[in-house]
């Protein structure tokens, strides 16, 4: 067709609305970064209306930190007792892993969202939209990544049971690494919900991966003095390099004596090198885009 | 681009009281009709998923303003063509092209001016009706100042407004059909696509269903295309195409292609059935016979026949039964097989657990 005829065709279509003799005209403008950026917003604002309807899911989500901070970490104390300088309790030292563990089951949990639209058929809705993957992939990620910020920020608030001060200064820069760790954490399950279509398998797979990158992020126990076997993977573990920034920044707001942080927050370490904290961060931010980037190309190709 | 241009534009009738304004859509159809482009386009389509050839070489035109309905038993290509028009799939060989844009080549044109619903429901279940809508909007773009009043122009439209606060979870399954059609017309398309649009829905809510699609050809400038198994319903399209192992075997107005598969069949009861008999023969040239206790025997357009049946007839007739071939006819024979196999078929059962799982949460 040529386009002389498709341009004497109006873009808005007319539509009557019988009795009120009023005509609404609706023209879908072409595809432009506002209309990508209206999809990234929309995409993002259902992720937060969903979660607000889910109130029970934001209390159950709490019940598993809670039980490490205040079971293992009451219980352990007596035991760990002797190695924390005096005033520092040994949930106090757990504290930042509980945030990155309640961070890091929610995220997963929201990324699962994913295979549940796909299975429900909502998924298709998104996807036959004339918008590109990359503004419902990213959507989708940063509705994760608030939302399990959120959920971190509620642990946050609980930082008085572990004798964190309720600083905030040290709560602005928690939460900025929360946030981090969620948009990391949302991308690697929204790259896992690309490939895997079915719920179970993706609970499955995703739960195997998530107890093993918890346990060997240092979350429960200092970094210094492991075995060479553990010390290799713990360094592997990206959570590693969230807990231990986050680890260093609860400390230095305690007014411990250099020798007693030192003990209690040594930094990561490769052979003997102090990554300092910087570079932690970029490594879980650049892995973030990095899984963020596969999943924009994953979706980008199915259908 | 001028489409971003005055979104919203509230006009009063040709009247200056504008209280009752004409209805321009369905006096202006006609004409249009004979002047627009087609609304698709398909010539030589293939798909082929391996070895197995889903669509093999389809040719045919849908023109605008027209409601067309692809026809065939599961399995049949119908699925599989109405991807390709939507460019969810990419086809093997052939090119197709909707309103007037390339499905290959303007994937993002086409989506922008195609509804799509959908055999199984694509809506959020957690959120409301306007909630489902407003997403859609937004992700098509519907400039901010129509949302709303397109939103209320929809939901009136199949009747949802008094239910749009309402989570699409205490929806009847009726009701989530019905919102779906009206998400697929909120960024008012120019081709809305209806892939089984009352599959596994109650036959009440079926004829609902079709009031609403009815009274939406009336209302709205759009090009209907439609896939279906139901015999009755490949009745409200303006013409079908027949579609069998990937090829399209009839096209034509329901009317004709039930002319096309044979003349009307009439049963009369008389008082001296072997004189009747006799009479037909001499009078009219029709062979007739006695079946099912009735003189029975078929004529090109039963309803022209009967009076002068009356006319010339000297025997009394006591009862005239005309019935004239069923689409299913039609379907029988073109493909040699009844719909209703098909409707029996792993997909449908696939279908109806998959709805089951969907209910109990």
């Amino acid at each position: 067709m040529s386009m002389a005829t498709q341009t004497a065709q109006p873009g808005a279509i007319t539509a009557q609305d019988g009795g009120l003799a009023s005509q609404i005209r609706v023209a879908v403008p072409e595809r432009s970064v506002r209309s990508d950026l209206r999809a990234v917003s929309i995409v993002w604002r259902r992720e937060m209306i969903r979660f607000r309807r889910d109130r029970l899911r934001a209390v159950t989500s709490l019940v598993q930190p809670l039980l490490f901070l205040l079971v293992l970490g009451t219980g352990l104390s007596s035991l760990a007792g002797g190695s924390m300088p005096p005033g520092v309790n040994f949930r106090t030292f757990i504290f930042p892993g509980v945030l990155a563990m309640s961070v890091l089951f929610t995220a997963v949990f929201s990324a699962a969202s994913i295979v549940w639209d796909r299975e429900f058929g909502f998924l298709r809705e998104m996807l036959v939209a004339p918008v590109s993957r990359s503004a419902i992939v990213i959507g989708k990620t940063l509705g994760g990544a608030t939302i399990a910020t959120v959920q971190g920020v509620i642990m946050l608030a609980l930082a008085g049971l572990a004798g964190v001060p309720y600083n905030a200064e040290l709560f602005l820069i928690l939460i900025g690494e929360l946030l981090l760790l969620s948009f990391t954490i949302t991308a690697f399950g929204v790259m896992m919900a690309a490939r895997i279509t079915q719920f179970q398998a993706f609970m499955a797979l995703t739960q195997m991966l998530v107890m093993p990158l918890f346990f060997l992020s240092g979350a429960l126990y200092p970094l210094s003095g492991l075995p060479g076997w553990l010390s290799v993977l713990t360094r592997i573990d990206p959570l590693t390099y969230v807990v231990g920034p986050m680890r260093h920044a609860v400390f230095s707001h305690l007014s411990l004596s250099p020798a007693a942080l030192a003990h209690l927050s040594p930094g990561i370490t490769w052979v003997g090198w102090v990554v300092p904290i910087w570079l932690s961060l970029t490594i879980v931010a650049v892995m973030g885009l990095a899984m963020l980037t596969i999943a924009i190309v994953e979706f980008s190709k199915t259908e | 681009m001028d489409q971003q241009e005055a979104s919203v534009a509230t006009q009063a009738g040709p009247g200056t009281d504008g209280a009752d304004a004409p209805a321009p859509a369905q006096a202006g159809a006609g004409v249009q009709l004979e002047t627009r482009p087609p609304a698709v386009e398909v010539s030589g389509l293939t798909k082929s998923y391996g070895d197995i050839e889903a669509v093999r070489g389809i040719d045919f035109e849908v023109a605008a303003g027209e409601t067309f309905g692809f026809l065939g038993p599961n399995g049949a290509g119908k699925s599989t063509t109405i991807k390709i028009l939507c460019t969810l799939a990419r086809p093997t060989a052939g090119r197709a092209s909707v309103a007037g844009h390339d499905v290959v080549r303007e994937r993002d044109a086409v989506r922008r001016n195609i509804g799509l619903v959908f055999q199984d429901t694509t809506l959020d279940n957690y959120l409301s009706g306007t909630q489902n809508l407003r997403f859609h909007a937004e992700l098509y773009a519907v400039p901010s100042a129509a949302v709303e009043p397109r939103m209320k122009q929809v939901l009136d439209m199949v009747g949802l407004w008094d239910r749009r606060d309402s989570l699409v979870s205490t929806y009847s399954g009726g009701m989530q059909r019905r919102l779906e059609i009206a998400r697929g017309l909120l960024h008012a398309p120019h081709v809305l696509f209806l892939d089984e649009p009352t599959v596994g829905l109650d036959p009440q809510t079926r004829s609902s269903i079709w009031e609403y699609i009815n009274d939406l050809k009336t209302r709205e400038d759009i090009t209907i295309f439609l896939t279906t198994h139901y015999m009755d319903e490949a009745e409200h399209c303006d013409r079908i195409a027949i579609i069998d192992h990937g090829k399209i075997v009839a096209i034509d107005t329901p009317e004709a292609l039930k002319a096309s598969v044979g003349k009307d069949r009439v049963q009369i009861q008389t008082a001296d059935d072997a004189a009747a008999i006799r009479e037909l023969a001499s009078v009219f040239g029709i062979e007739a016979a006695m079946h099912e206790g009735a003189v029975t025997f078929s004529v090109e357009s039963g309803e022209e026949f009967v009076p002068q049946l009356f006319a010339r007839l000297t025997v009394p007739i006591r009862s005239v039964s005309v019935s004239r071939p069923s689409l299913d006819d039609v379907f029988m024979s073109y493909t040699g097989t009844t719909i209703r196999d098909a409707e029996a078929s792993g997909t449908d059962h696939m279908r109806q657990m998959a709805a089951r799982f969907r209910g109990r949460r």
